[in-house]
């Protein structure tokens, strides 16, 4: 049995929830769940303030209702799922080390930031710095998978150094900046700027792009890895194609202000 | 016992512990594929010499392999857990890394694993780059065709070698089309693998030897031409030709189901006798005896 938590207030400004986590949850009563605290702006309030309980928590909680300014949800857990059936607001699955969050609407910025495993869906578009690393900091996303389905905003996999983010649709701008290593698939268009300062890692994108010049032309050729990764896509639900899996790459390596051992692979039209 | 006009003996196949890797190549086309899986498997006949035994397992179809190419499954079998990740290092880097287009994989999952492309990812001089995903880590080494991915880890397992039989025939010829029918049948069994060339092997060996430097010398028993002298000869008067079939497998059942194949198959007019090689069961940890093979069928 699963929990589920439904909003039948929607907050008036944003309301942080970082105690909904199957690790904070699990065994606990539906009065339990309640009584757990959340911030509602410079406020102390309640879960049950929000959302109306019922079921337990063991390993997965569905969350129904506009949570567009619900933020922390899924912060550092370690097991587990979470089903959020319509949008969630900022910093969803921040930290996070295991489970798996999925989001069937949208969701806004910083998802997954600095998470090290276990992976988060997300159904419809995202918004800036996916898997990104917090102001101030070096290390990005540290491993895990962030799949989204539409279109993501900027700064994708800032500072990233492991796992794999992808994009079903667009990105903004800067993907990949500052990049330590990891993989990004765009299945869409890539924005400006991408790669800009990246070590090492991967950015594939399914489009041609414009690169920055501190990116030079390796070869066209087929990478072995690519058809892993897009296979799994595929399972995962990404529109990948036959062209995707069979086509040719163009590799550019960069960026050369930096180690220079970074790559883009762009599909050959 | 007899089958059709063979008479089965009743002996056993004495068959020891081993360790046992299963290497999933792929590459650009089948045919590719197939160079490095003869190439890794070649010399690779007994531990007696080879410091392994290997085989092709089967063919694989796209649909069955990692990264959706032709395939070739390869198993390999070594005395310890150890000493198959050294072969398996010495072989997917000359064999296979060195094949165009190819692409290598770990095929088993078990609890005990070795290093291989972590080891060989150092041929990549730096360059080398590691990819995870979903719970493996492979590497990618520039070589001059593109790059070669290679999985990081490979499960090993312990396994079974020097399962066997023996086919007694009237003549070479008989006793040729009687071991190949038997191999044919044999590698119809998952899990199995027939180091030998093609399957089959003419020099089957004892233990020991009037010379020291050797551990292992001819079958004397079994040789057609000693017949008049080996003092402990098996060859009878109607026997002209010996050959036998060795088979390891990922585990005893697996061995047991194809020896019993290989055994129904050989069995026809010309095939005087069907026995196995064993060394008095005091070496191996397992004794097939050919009568609990056939003895339900």
């Amino acid at each position: 049995m699963s929990l589920k938590l439904s909003l039948h207030t929607v907050p008036e400004v944003p309301l942080e929830a970082e105690s909904i986590t199957p690790d904070r949850l699990a065994d606990l009563s539906e009065a339990d769940i309640a009584a757990l605290p959340v911030h509602h702006g410079n406020q102390q309030s309640s879960i049950g303030d929000f959302f109306s309980v019922s079921g337990n928590g063991n390993s997965e909680i569905q969350i129904e209702g506009d949570l567009t300014r619900v933020k922390l949800i899924g912060v550092g857990m370690t097991y587990g799922r979470i089903i959020i059936e319509g949008n969630v607001g900022l910093h969803v699955g921040a930290a996070m080390s295991g489970g798996e969050i999925i989001v069937k609407g949208d969701a806004g910025d910083w998802v997954g930031p600095e998470m090290s495993g276990g992976r988060i869906v997300v159904k419809g578009n995202a918004g800036h710095l996916v898997g990104s690393v917090y102001r101030g900091g070096r290390i990005g996303m540290r491993g895990g998978e962030i799949i989204i389905h539409g279109n993501a905003g900027n700064e994708v996999g800032n500072g990233m150094r492991s796992g794999l983010i992808a994009i079903g649709g667009d990105c903004g701008d800067f993907t990949g900046v500052n990049m330590l290593a990891g993989t990004i698939i765009v299945v869409g268009k890539l924005g400006w700027r991408c790669g800009a300062g990246m070590k090492r890692g991967a950015i594939v994108s399914m489009h041609d792009a414009e690169l920055l010049p501190t990116f030079s032309y390796a070869c066209t050729y087929q990478p072995a890895f690519l058809r892993l990764y897009l296979l799994h896509l595929n399972e995962l639900g990404l529109p990948i194609s036959d062209a995707h899996m069979n086509g040719q790459y163009r590799r550019f390596s960069g960026d050369a202000v930096e180690l220079n051992r970074g790559e883009a692979l762009l599909l050959k039209s | 016992m007899r089958i059709q006009a063979t008479e089965i003996i009743d002996t056993f196949a004495e068959a020891f512990e081993m360790w046992a890797a299963r290497i999933i190549i792929t590459a650009e086309t089948h045919q590719w594929a197939t160079a490095a899986a003869q190439s890794m498997t070649g010399f690779a006949t007994s531990v007696i010499g080879c410091k392994c035994e290997a085989g092709i397992e089967r063919d694989l179809t796209a649909d069955e392999t990692p990264d959706r190419r032709p395939g070739i499954s390869v198993l390999l079998f070594a005395t310890s857990s150890e000493g198959i990740g050294k072969r398996l290092v010495e072989r997917v880097g000359q064999s296979i890394m060195t094949c165009p287009t190819t692409a290598c994989f770990n095929g088993l999952t078990s609890e005990s694993d070795v290093v291989v492309g972590g080891q060989l990812r150092y041929f990549g001089d730096g360059y080398q780059i590691s990819k995870q995903l979903d719970g493996r880590r492979f590497w990618r080494i520039p070589v001059m065709d593109g790059e070669f991915l290679v999985e990081d880890r490979f499960g090993v397992q312990p396994a079974v070698g020097g399962g066997n039989i023996l086919i007694l025939g009237k003549d070479m010829q008989t006793t040729l089309r009687a071991a190949k029918a038997a191999t044919k049948a044999m590698r119809e069994v998952p899990g199995v693998i027939l180091p030998f060339p093609d399957g089959v092997v003419r020099s089957g060996s004892k233990p020991g030897s009037r010379y020291k430097a050797l551990f292992a010398s001819t079958n004397d028993p079994y040789c057609p031409t000693l017949r008049a002298i080996a003092p402990e000869t098996k060859v009878n008067a109607d026997v002209n030709s010996v050959l036998e079939i060795v088979l390891d497998g990922l585990d005893l059942n697996a061995v047991e189901v194809a020896m019993r194949h290989g055994i129904y198959a050989a069995a026809r007019r010309g095939i005087k006798q069907i026995s196995a090689g064993n060394y008095g069961g005091d070496l191996g940890q397992y004794q097939i005896r050919l009568y609990d093979l056939i003895k339900d069928q």
